[in-house]
């Protein structure tokens, strides 16, 4: 049998991030908060990942979404990015996001 | 009880008990229901919305085999109305030209495929089925080119534990998001057949070390999901994450049990939907109620500061070694019956004869007995 070359996503302020297909943020009406669906697994992501998630849309680059995230937060942009960066990363090896 | 009982997020829908496979481990309890026990579709779509209202998020059809169900389009598509994720569970076997995409189509999320070994003659062996193994990849194939995530399935015992490096690179070459390596739990069909599925230790070992090895090598690439062996175990599961808590399942008359094999326990009377609505049942049912939370826990459990992430693990384990429900499951290290385990490896290994399965069947005479 061949193995499918397949490789990591990784990260990089280029990567325009987005939901996979099969992956939705939805507001759940029983217990008030958003859940991430995904095969198999239910997640509840913070306000914090919830804003990150929202801005996932495959058009805004991670860069942008720095920018944005720092100016809705008030913080320094190099304070933030790593975070960021480490989210999505995470995310992405959890199959949640494309990169 | 002294926590609020929360809204449920999963629910397992065995729609049927029919199969084409006869799998000497099925999860299906060993009395099988004929079709004509089946609820039929207004039930399941009653059930469903009640589901749904009660906070589920989501649904896995399973069975049996669900695509046996002729409604299983209407079925997805009502679940997909009220937004909750539906995964389908199949073996793959006998799925119509255009039915996966007919089902992507009604708003199917998810499919998890079974692999019975990851090649053919094993996988003929183990399902009883000639021609599975060509079968599966094609519906492998059509799953992803209907755009769906894929999870391959893979039941793990003596028979096919040496495969577990082949099932990883078939999951890789079928495109599979998720592979589950899913050690047989010893309930039901399996109970009866565990001297013939028992691994042994050393084979046992060499797969936790594969797996752990893949798991790392294959991040992000594809996640791997390792479901242990019980009775190789330190600590034991926590089985259905907690009896009642977060999860149930319903079996294909609309009974409604906290986990698959929880009919095990005699002493136990579960509710079918219809005579009770959902709601009801979830909050009211004495078999939910029975071994809920911690209150029930005794010794070693009681005291124990692992009972939040164990929830006491598997009350059927409990029941089919210790022959008492409410005991600690046997795989965990502090129970006094813990050694037990060992010898029932020992025994399984020593008076094991590689083909006597006791095959799947519907409204066949078993021995039940352990």
């Amino acid at each position: 049998m061949t193995e499918t070359i397949r490789s990591r996503a990784i990260v990089s302020m280029q990567s325009q991030p987005m939901l996979r297909p099969h992956v939705r943020l939805q507001y759940d009406g029983v217990r008030e908060a958003w859940a991430l669906l995904s095969p198999e697994k239910v997640f509840w992501p913070n306000e914090v990942s919830l804003d990150i998630l929202r801005l996932c849309d495959g058009r805004l680059t991670v860069a942008q979404l720095v920018t944005f995230l720092a100016d809705q937060y008030a913080a320094d942009q190099e304070e933030i990015a790593p975070d960021v960066s480490a989210f999505l990363q995470e995310w992405s090896d959890k199959f949640l996001v494309t990169l | 009880m002294t926590d609020p009982v929360l809204p449920p997020i999963g629910m397992l829908a065995e729609l049927t008990h029919r199969c084409p496979l006869q799998c000497a481990y099925c999860s299906n309890p060993v009395e099988l229901l004929k079709a004509n026990r089946e609820m039929d579709t207004a039930a399941w779509i009653a059930l469903f919305e009640q589901a749904a209202d009660l906070g589920v998020l989501q649904v896995h059809l399973s069975g049996g085999e669900p695509t046996l169900r002729t409604d299983l389009n209407e079925l997805v598509a009502s679940l997909a109305r009220r937004g909750v994720y539906t995964n389908l569970i199949t073996a793959g076997i006998g799925i119509a030209e255009g039915r996966i995409e007919a089902l992507a189509d009604a708003g199917l999320d998810h499919i998890q495929l079974s692999f019975q070994g990851a090649v053919a003659a094993t996988t003929e062996k183990i399902g009883h089925a000639r021609g599975a193994h060509e079968k599966k990849l094609e519906t492998a194939r059509r799953v992803r080119a209907a755009g769906l995530p894929l999870t391959i399935n893979a039941p793990i015992h003596r028979h096919n534990m040496e495969e577990v490096p082949d099932f990883i690179e078939l999951a890789l070459s079928l495109g599979a998001e998720r592979l589950e390596i899913a050690n047989v739990q010893y309930a039901g069909w399996a109970l009866l057949n565990r001297k013939a599925l028992m691994p042994e230790r050393e084979a046992v070992e060499r797969q936790v070390q594969i797996v752990g090895e893949a798991q790392e090598r294959l991040r992000g690439i594809m996640a791997i999901d390792f479901v242990t062996p019980d009775y190789f175990a330190v600590y034991p599961k926590p089985c259905m994450g907690g009896w009642a808590r977060d999860a149930f399942m319903v079996a294909p008359d609309g009974t409604v049990l906290p986990c698959h094999a929880a009919a095990t326990i005699k002493s136990l009377h579960f509710e079918r939907f219809g005579d009770w609505n959902l709601s009801r049942i979830w909050h009211e049912s004495s078999a939910f109620n029975a071994f809920r939370g911690t209150d029930w826990m005794r010794e070693p459990c009681r005291s124990c500061d692992r009972q939040e992430i164990d929830w006491g693990g598997c009350r059927c384990q409990a029941m089919a070694i210790a022959g008492d429900a409410a005991a600690t499951d046997p795989a965990c290290i502090k129970s006094p019956l813990h050694e037990r385990m060992a010898a029932l490896i020992g025994e399984a290994i020593e008076t094991a004869t590689s083909d006597a399965f006791v095959y799947r069947r519907i409204g066949k005479e078993v021995e039940t007995s352990v």
